[in-house]
């Protein structure tokens, strides 16, 4: 079980959460100029660090806010999360 | 059909573990029973989070966060909390901070179907200019249990993992958090000894919650309480202090 770092609430288990996958990942400024290869990777490609990862994650037991944090993908690991 | 009829007739989530509740646990250890038709209206006010006095690296906005709250708090005519975690009020009305723009006010049962606490909050609100915020009964969709007495704590913590050690967590605290599985809002009303913690859970969460807490309870219920509950067919742990 991860302790997880509610950036309102504190330290809750995992189980209180879900995923949101990688963090930053904006919807582009001009949609209409993409073509498939660039959609292809917006929608489909993150990134897979072995390492420290940004993430998004949602408190959905408690607060039910949702949040950026940082997660060690060997450790596991949390570090500087922020509403 | 009138309100008194209507009044009348409305049955609580777990009237149908009345005595079972009242028959678990035993006075010097653990009680448990439901507080049925609590009066509970949610408040939310879209952008009070932003000014939240814990945000991180938002210190120096704490002021005008409070004053948000307390001009919310005058306008509802109730006391709110300011920090994560706290309840406002005494007596039978509190307001519970469940979010940074979300608060849960309660106060003793009323008569269905429009609880006059709504209509109260949302009549100050509405008669309130540029104020952005929301009022929505929910009595129907939590029911309340009360777990008290010295072992109450001990029991929540089968299946709590919230730190709920006076250092931590007391009277006049409250969380959304899970217990047993289930989703639950829990309020701390009195310290221990006399320690009473209010749980709020999902009027479809509250017979297998209810039975969880039952379950529970067993190793805290003394020879007197089963001869009180009769037939639940397992050796019990006598309690000791
Ligand atoms: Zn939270």
């Amino acid at each position: 079980m991860l302790r997880i770092d509610c950036p309102w609430c504190g330290p809750r288990d995992e189980t209180e959460f879900r995923y949101g996958g990688q963090a930053d990942v904006f919807y582009p400024e001009d949609p209409s100029s993409l073509d498939d290869a660039a959609w292809a990777e917006y929608v489909f490609v993150r990134g897979n660090p072995k390492g420290w990862f940004a993430e998004r994650w949602v408190h959905v037991a408690g607060c039910r806010r949702w949040f950026n944090t940082e997660r060690h993908t060997v450790t596991y690991e949390f570090r500087e999360a922020a509403p | 059909m009138t309100a008194d009829s209507l009044t009348a007739r409305r049955r609580s989530p777990l009237c149908h573990l009345a005595d079972q509740l009242a028959a678990a646990g035993s006075p010097g250890a653990v009680r448990l029973a439901e507080l049925p038709f609590q009066t509970l209206v949610e408040v939310r006010c879209g952008g009070a989070d932003s000014l939240h006095a814990s945000r991180p690296g938002l210190g120096a906005s704490a002021d005008s966060h409070a004053a948000v709250i307390g001009r919310l708090a005058d306008i509802v005519g109730l006391p709110f909390p300011r920090r994560v975690g706290e309840v406002a009020g005494a007596g039978s009305r509190h307001v519970l901070w469940l979010g940074p723009d979300w608060w849960l006010a309660s106060g003793p049962p009323e008569p269905c179907p429009d609880p006059g606490l709504e209509a109260e909050l949302a009549g100050r609100l509405r008669s309130a200019a540029a104020c952005q915020a929301s009022v929505v009964d929910l009595s129907a969709h939590f029911t309340t249990l009360e777990l008290s007495g010295p072992r109450a704590r001990a029991v929540l913590a089968h299946g709590c993992s919230l730190d709920l050690h006076p250092r931590a967590f007391g009277a006049g605290r409250c969380a959304q958090t899970m217990v047993a599985k289930a989703q639950a809002v829990l309020h701390q009303v009195a310290e221990i000894p006399a320690a009473s913690y209010r749980i709020l859970v999902r009027a479809s969460f509250a017979d297998y919650f209810a039975r969880w807490l039952l379950d529970a309870m067993l190793e805290y219920t003394t020879a007197d309480g089963e001869a009180v509950g009769g037939s639940r067919g397992i050796a019990h742990r006598g309690y000791t202090q």
